[in-house]
This record gives structure tokens, sequence and C-alpha cells, in this order.
């Protein structure tokens, strides 16, 4: 009985080390796995808290067209003016919160749900809205466009 | 009396004339306010005092400018025919009075550039002044009785009769009023069913003044009910988009050589409630099962018309409910949520687009709706799914650190066991 | 056994004769740990302080995206939730791992409290204690407005205006705080600095007292067990103790993993200052009991204004706490001392109560 005690408890002993072992090593991974990925930066590199970078290029913006872009939560609009100027306004109408447009034939910024009319400074010229667009700043650095919102 | 009266009063003025110079008092002519406080009877003493607040008291002008006379005399001389007094306008008269300055251009252009000076000619066109003008009705209104003499203010005031909260009520006191109007035997109930209708809900609890009242459809000073043929103009003021579906529509056509007027066939006038989806297709409450059924080309395009906007709403929700959920749930769907509002505007489009009244028209609209639904509701699908592989990697982790407390609890055993053998000092 | 007779390795020689390790191992050899009815209790500070080392990780891990600005905090959370792999993971811990912390914490000074561990000599002990306290729920308040959302950013007001009516220095103390006379991008840097600067360098030297104290005076012995004699049973704190300890702590590990994952923590509305404040503002449940007893405070008491009244009995309350160990004489001198434990349960019942309620009632304001 002794003699049989003594002869299994080292294996014993042994299998429950490396148990244990086996089973640290894992949990170490399982910690240090996400920790990992978390510091590895994700592929688009910053928040877009006061400025978006668009995901244009420049140079694919033609003249006399708007595009709407996301800016924080809401939508925002980038015109590029016949002159080639790059603008950008809240997109949000100030109606009743359409999502306003670009016309090219009119050349100005437009509202479908009732005929509300921005000029290219996000003015309200006709139609029901009540308050311009808020306006933001473009900057072009390099081919990218970055949208903040003005100071 | 009068003597007294006057001797008093010229006494008062001959103090009051002391510090002024002369222009001034030719400007403001006191002694017509002075007289009609004086007496005591309301009727006379109310034009005065309500006349303070007047546009025309504060741009400067006093009694005299619409009523004549010579302010400047100080007994009952200042009311002298003679000198041009009208005592107060009659009806037709009151229109020579208010268009003589308000539709001189050159006049006003010194006060206000930008205001119109077709008054009066507008008005010689609404059924009022034709009225007024064919049968001298004595009942029409003139401009005093929606512009309040001697208490007039800008519409842009919101104390004033004109501004545009208070346009239905004006028009109202006349065209609500059933005693009023029995003679002319066109319905009372307008005010009514403009207080149900959604404008109503948008001006008054939305605080939206773009929304349409009275004279935003009937005009104002030429006020008429718009002809059949040009109802639909009116409402494509602000629906543009509709109206010009509508116009090129065969509808359009149809409606006007059946004599029924575009848009308020469908959506009734005063009382517009808000458009809903039930109004299109043959079912219960739908519009178009007015003429169309089942069997004929117009009742099918109808039904199919209804069907995709139904289906674009149906896998809309869809995709915002599952987003929704993934937002609940901790997931980081902003994206998804923002790009799904391409779906939303697709169906407004799509909505709008029923007016051509061809399945086409909706088609184009309602297919990139619901691409983009689709689009989201994957990522929302995706959302979930991440979830269920955090939830899996929980359970991963779950079961080595569960090993590994079992392989510390048989450790801690052991060493018991140990000490249980050897006891310690 | 005989500590220095142990074969060791080379390295281990080595070492030893640079940093001294023998001494250490002796020391921690020497360190046992009674056995009694009340051990589990020695398990709530180690546990605290475990979490607290997971708040220090998590925390260093979140200031690589976290930026402090009213304009970019909120936008910069929702990035790290959205787009860093397992910034969710790892923001939830941190909030979750700060809950249970403040609770562990809580209830290891009940037990201190109630098992009277604080007498002599171990008051600084106790001292030091207090101050983790304190330290620990400035954490908790600090940490709570970093994500700037509405939820946050109200609560926040509402407990910087408390600090507002402390008579006298009141006033400037809240604009101290603050940073300005409202809750601003200011309140919002200076909360971030003394979350992740002023707190943490005092945690290190307050904790690093606390835990110098707790190895030089061993683990007290409740006067209950003292007193009913019999044989002092004890254990090793190595490995025996601290084996159970890992056990406890793998456990809390795998319940701050369940609670992350089923419910991480939410990012809810951006603040908007000038938005009126949503219905039901509450604050961290730690708060609660104080922020229901001052709502329950009538306006006005013996003349002086309730609120005021309120705010000072919690100080005096602080105060008669953390000096209970001079408070209590009799169990100074080793006599049973039933009024300081109903002093104890009666603080206990009391939080506990008062948090039910302000859980419960309806908001109405
Ligand atoms: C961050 C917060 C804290 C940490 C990390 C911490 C850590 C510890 C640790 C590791 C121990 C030894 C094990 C034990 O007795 O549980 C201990 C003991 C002790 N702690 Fe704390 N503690 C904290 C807060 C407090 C508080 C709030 C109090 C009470 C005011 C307190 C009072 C004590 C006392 C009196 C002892 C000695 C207990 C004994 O000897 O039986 N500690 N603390
Ligand atoms: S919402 Fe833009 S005009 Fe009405």
């Amino acid at each position: 009985m002794a003699e049989e005690t003594l002869d299994r408890e080292p294996t014993r002993r042994g299998f429950i080390n490396w148990f244990l072992g086996t089973s640290a090593v894992a949990f170490l991974l399982s910690v240090f796995y996400p920790v990992g990925r978390y510091l590895i930066p994700p592929p688009v590199a910053e928040s877009t808290a006061g400025t978006v970078t668009l995901p244009l290029k420049a140079e694919d913006v033609k003249p006399n067209t708007g595009q709407i872009f996301k800016f924080g939560n809401r939508p925002a609009i980038l015109v590029r003016t016949t002159a080639g100027e790059l603008r950008a306004f809240s997109a949000v109408c100030t109606h009743l919160n359409c999502t306003v447009q670009y016309r090219p034939d009119l050349g100005h910024i437009w509202c479908a749900c009732h005929n509300g009319h921005f000029d290219l400074n996000g003015k309200n010229i006709a139609g029901p809205p009540p308050r311009p667009l808020d306006p933001y700043v473009v900057n072009v650095r390099g081919r990218q466009i970055v949208v903040s919102k003005s100071a | 009396m009068r003597g007294l009266v006057a001797l008093a009063w010229l006494a008062l003025v001959g103090i009051a004339a002391l510090p002024a110079p002369a222009a001034a008092q030719q400007q403001r002519p006191e002694s017509c306010a002075a007289c009609h406080l004086e007496t005591g009877d309301e009727r006379l003493a109310n034009p005065v005092k309500q006349f303070g607040e007047d546009i025309h008291s504060a741009k400067g002008f006093g009694c005299v400018a619409c009523h004549g006379g010579d302010a400047r005399e100080a007994g009952m001389e200042a009311m002298d025919p003679a000198k041009g007094y009208i005592g107060k306008p009659e009806r037709r008269q009151v229109l020579q009075v208010c268009g003589r300055c308000h539709s001189d251009a050159r006049f006003m252009k010194q006060y206000n550039p930008a205001l119109r000076v077709d008054q009066v000619t507008e008005y010689a066109t609404s059924v009022h002044g034709r009225r007024l003008r064919e049968f001298g009705d004595p009942k029409v209104a003139t401009c005093v009785n929606c512009h309040p003499a001697h208490s007039i203010k800008p519409p842009s005031d919101p104390r004033s009769s004109v501004h545009p909260l208070k346009v239905a009520d004006t028009c109202g006191r006349c065209h609500g009023d059933p005693k009023y109007m029995e003679a002319y035997k066109i319905p009372t109930d307008q005010l009514a069913k403009y207080r149900q209708s959604v404008h109503w809900r948008l001006m008054s609890v939305k605080g939206d003044l773009s929304a349409p009242t009275c004279n935003d459809c009937h005009g104002n000073h030429g006020a008429a009910p718009p002809g059949i043929s040009w109802v639909g103009n009116v409402c494509g003021q602000c629906h543009t988009v509709q109206a010009e579906f509508f116009g090129k529509s065969p509808h359009a056509k149809v409606f006007a050589q059946m004599g029924v007027p575009g848009c308020a066939t469908c959506h009734s006038n005063h009382e517009i409630k808000e458009a809903t989806d039930a109004m299109l297709g043959l079912a219960d409450q739908a519009v178009c099962a007015g003429c169309h059924a089942a069997a004929d080309k117009g009742g099918k395009a109808a039904a199919d018309m209804r069907a995709l906007i139904d289906s674009l709403g149906g896998e809309y929700d869809k995709a915002r409910a599952i987003l929704l959920q993934a937002e609940r749930a901790g997931m980081e769907v902003s994206q998804a949520q923002f790009d799904l509002n391409g779906a939303k505007d697709a169906l407004v489009k799509a909505r709008a687009a029923v007016h051509a009244f061809a399945v086409a028209a909706v088609k184009k609209e309602t297919e990139p709706g619901l691409t983009i639904s689709a689009k989201a509701y994957a990522r929302g699908v995706r959302a979930l799914e991440e979830l269920q592989f955090r939830r899996k990697g929980l359970a991963v982790s779950l079961v080595i650190i569960l090993a590994v407390i079992a392989g510390i609890v048989v450790k801690i055993r052991q060493l018991d066991r140990k000490e249980q053998r050897t006891p310690s000092p | 056994m005989g500590g220095s007779a142990k074969p060791h390795g080379r390295l281990w020689t080595w070492l030893d004769e640079r940093v001294g390790l023998a001494e250490l191992e002796k020391l921690v050899k020497k360190k046992e740990v009674p056995v009694h009815r009340h051990t589990v209790w020695y398990y709530l500070g180690g546990m605290t302080l475990f979490l607290f080392m997971i708040q220090v990780a998590t925390g260093i891990l979140l200031l690589f995206y976290y930026r402090p600005s009213a304009e970019e905090a909120y936008e910069s959370v929702q990035f790290l939730m959205a787009e860093v792999e397992f910034g969710w993971l790892i923001r939830s811990i941190h909030s979750w791992a700060s809950n249970l912390m403040i609770f562990t914490l809580f209830i290891h000074l009940f037990s201190v409290l109630l098992l009277k561990a604080y007498r002599p000599p171990r008051e600084v002990t106790w001292l030091s204690g207090i101050g983790l306290l304190g330290v620990g729920m400035g954490f908790g308040f600090t940490g709570y407005l970093l994500p700037w959302n509405e939820l946050a950013y109200f609560a926040t007001k509402v407990g910087t205006e408390i600090t507002g009516v402390v008579p006298l220095v009141g006033p400037f103390l809240g604009r101290l705080l603050r940073g300005g006379d409202e809750v601003t991008g200011a309140t919002l840097t200076r909360f971030y600095g003394i979350h992740v600067a002023v707190l943490p360098l005092l945690t290190t030297l307050i904790l690093g007292l606390h835990l110098f104290l707790v190895q030089k005076h061993g683990m007290s012995v409740p006067p209950g067990v003292e007193r009913a004699g019999g044989a002092r049973r004890t254990m090793h704190f190595l490995p025996n103790f601290l084996l159970r300890d890992l056990v406890g702590w793998l456990s809390a590990l795998a319940i701050l993993a369940a609670l992350a994952a089923y419910y991480p923590t939410e990012l809810g509305q951006k603040a908007d200052p000038f938005a009126p404040a949503p219905i039901g503002i509450k604050p961290e449940w730690y708060f609660m009991f104080m922020f229901k007893t001052l709502k329950y405070l009538p306006s006005y008491i013996l003349g002086i204004e309730g609120e005021i009244v309120g705010v000072v009995g919690f100080g005096m309350g602080g105060l008669v706490l953390l000096l209970i160990p001079f408070l209590d004489r009799r169990t100074a001198r080793g006599e049973p001392s039933r009024l300081f434990t109903w002093i104890g349960i009666a603080i206990i019942l009391y939080m506990i109560a008062l948090t039910y309620l302000g859980y419960t009632e309806v908001a109405t304001q």
C-alpha cells in the first residue's frame, strides 16, 4: 500500500504540474492576445472628431458637383463650384432635416423635400428653410480633402 | 361749451408749443388726440390709444394722413371738409385712402423699398374686390378688416393680425362664421378643417412659420380659391418633386378632362393629413380604389407601387432593427446606421415618385434603396456574428481560467495533505 | 526547515548578492496567516489590490487612444469601441473592474471594521485604508466624466454642485474642481489630470504605506477568536494563502470577462451642455446613498439649508469613520465593544437601504 502511493505520487504530481503549466501558458496567451491586437493600429488611424479626412481624392471631385459624406454622425455635403473651389456644409436641411443635395443645373444646393434652396455660401435663398446651412472648413492636404468644423 | 374746450385746448397747445419748433408741431398734430381723449367716449378715444403702436405712427404719420383735415386747428375747424377732412372713410373709400400711398412706388420707396405696391390692383382681382366693385357688397373684407385700422403691424410682428400664426384666425373671423357667410352658400368649415391639417400642426406645434396658412394658397390681397387647373402649381411651390411627377403623369390630363383638381382629389385641401402608404393601392384606406379596381391597368399599377414601397419600407425597418439590436448589445454600428439613411432617402424619393403613377418611376428609387438596406442588414448580421464571436472567445477563455483554477485547487489540496503528514513546527 | 540551506541556482545567487533576495525569502517564508472562522475576510484586501492592478493595466491601454478634450473625448472613445480591435473589451473591463473594486473595497472596510482589526497597533493601517477609500471614490468620480457623454456630464454637474454647498470653502472648491463656473472642457481636462496622474500617485504612496504596515504587523486575529482561546492555527502565506488568493483573482477575472462580453459598457449620446438634463440622472451606485440622502433632506433644518446640513453631516460621518480606532477605547483595552459593532452594522444597513431606495424609486425630476 505504502509502496504504491510512493510509486504513484511522482507521476501524479508530474501530471498536475504539466496541467497547471500548460493552462497557465494558455491563460497568459488569452490575456496577451487581445492586448496585442488592441495595440495594433486600426486601419482608420484617427477618430473623426472635429475633422474628417474624406475617402476621396481631391482631383476626383469634378467642378459643379456635390457629394454627401459622414461628419460625426450627421451628413455633410462637399461641393466643388464651377470655379473649382471646394466648400463644405452640413447637409441637414434647416427646415425639417431632410438631406440636401447639389443641383448642377441650378448651380446651388437644393432640398427636395419642400423645394428649399441654398446658395454656395450655405445661405437659404428660397423656400421654407429658416436658416443657412452650417459651413465647414475644407483644406486640401496633398491629394487628401480634410473637412473640419470652423473654429 | 365748445368755445370753452377750445379755449382750454388753445392754452394747452400754447404751452406745449412754446419750446417746440414749428416743424415738429406740424409732424405731430396733437390736436385730434387731445379732444378725442378728452370726450370720455371710448369710441372716440380708442383709435387714438391704439394708434401709438401702429406702424404708421412709428413712421411718423398722424391722423391727418388718412382722415384729412388740419390738426393745427384747435377746434372743430380742424375737421372742416373744406380742409380735406373725410371722417371715417366708407368702404370703397378705404381702398383709395390706403392706395394713395401704398400704390405709389415712388412714395413707398422712401420707407420700405422692398414692399410691394400692387395690393390694390391685386385686391381688384380677389373675390372680395369683385363683389365690392360689382355689387357694393357691404360684407366683404377691405384693407381694414384684415389690417385693423389704428393698430396695423407688419406681418413679422407676432402681435399682428397677419402674422403667419394669426392669419387663419383673421380669415376665420368671417369665413368660420356660418351666420355671417349664410348668404354666400359656401362652406364655413375651412378653419376647423385647417386646424386638423398637417400644415397647421407644423406651424403651431413645430413653430415652422414657413408651413402654409390661408394666404399661401389663396393669395392674400388677391384672395380667391385656386382654380382647379392651378391647384397643383400652388402645392408645387413646396412639393416640387411631387408636382413635377404629377405634371407628367397620365392623371394630369385625365383629371383636367374630368374637371377635378390635381393634388386635392386625393389629399383633400384644408384638412390635409400626413400622407401615408395606406393611401396607395387598393386596400381599405387607399384613395386609388375610389376609381380603380384590381382588374384594370391603373389598379394593378397601384398595387404594384404599393408592393414596391412596402418591400423597401420593410427591408429598411428590418435593417434598422438589426442595427439597433447590435447597438443595444454594445456594438459600434454608427457608420452602417449612417449609410442606412440612404435607404430612408430612397423611401422618401420613392414615395414622391408615386405621383408619376408609373411603376417604373417608383422602381427606379426603390431598387437602390433595397441594395442599401440589404448592405446595412448584412452589416448588422456581421455585428451580431461578431457578438457571437465575442461570446465564443469568452467561452474559450473561461474554460482556460477554470482549468487554471482547477489546477491550483488540486495543488492546494496536495499541499494541505502534505502538511498534515508533516506537521509544521 | 532552515531557509538558507536550500540550494538555489546560479542566477539566484548572483541576484542575491546584489539585491538581497535571501532576506526577502526569509520575510516571505516567515509570513503566516491565522486560520479561524473569519479567515475569508483576509482575502478581500488582496482582491481589491488585484482589481486595482487590472485598473492600472487597462487604464494604461486606454490612454493609447483616449483624447482628453471636450471636442474629441467622446469621439475618441467611440473610435476605440468601433475601430480598435478589442477596444470594447479593454474599456468594458476597466469600467466593470472599477465598480467591482469599489465594491470589494467597501466589503474589505466593513470586515475590518466589524472584526475590529483597527485596534492598536493598526490605527495607521486603518487611516491609510480610509485614504485609499477616498482615492478609490475619487477615481470613480473623475473617471465617470471622461467619455464625455450625456449621463456623465449631468451626473458630474450635480456632483460638483454638491461640493459648492460646503460652507465657506464650497464655492471655491466647486470652481477649483470644475476649472470654472460650469462643467466644461476645462473640467474634463482637470478630471483627466486627476484621474491619470494625481490619484495614481497618491494611491502608490498610500497603498505602499498600507501594505508595508500590513506586512509589519501581520494579520490581526479578531478579538472574539482571541478571547475564545483554543489552539491557534496558521497557514503559510506562500504558497498556501497566495494560491487561494490566486483562485479568487482568476474567478474575478472570469466574472469580468463575462460581464464585458455580455454587458459591454455603453457610450450613449455625446454631452451637450445646452441640452436639457435627461430625466433620472443617477450618480455611480456608490454615491447613491449620499445622493438620495440629500434628496430626502427637507429644504431647511433649524434654519440652515438642508443640503448644507447633509454635506456637513457626511463630512462629520467621514471624520468619525476615520477616527474610529481612537474613539473605540474598549476595543483598544481588549474589552468587547458592542457599541462599535452596532455602529458598523447601522452604517451598512443605512447604505444598503438608501441605495435600494435610490434605484427603486421612480425618478420624477
Ligand atoms: C485600494 C484600496 C485597498 C487596497 C488595495 C487594500 C489592500 C489591503 C491588503 C492587500 C491587505 C492585507 C489582506 C487583508 O487583510 O485583506 C489589507 C489589510 C488591511 N486594510 Fe486594506 N486595502 C484597501 C483599502 C482599505 C480600506 C478602505 C480600509 C479601511 C478603512 C483598509 C484597512 C485595512 C486594514 C485595517 C488592514 C489590516 C487587516 C488585518 O490585519 O486583519 N484597507 N489591505
Ligand atoms: S426639409 Fe428641406 S425644405 Fe423642408
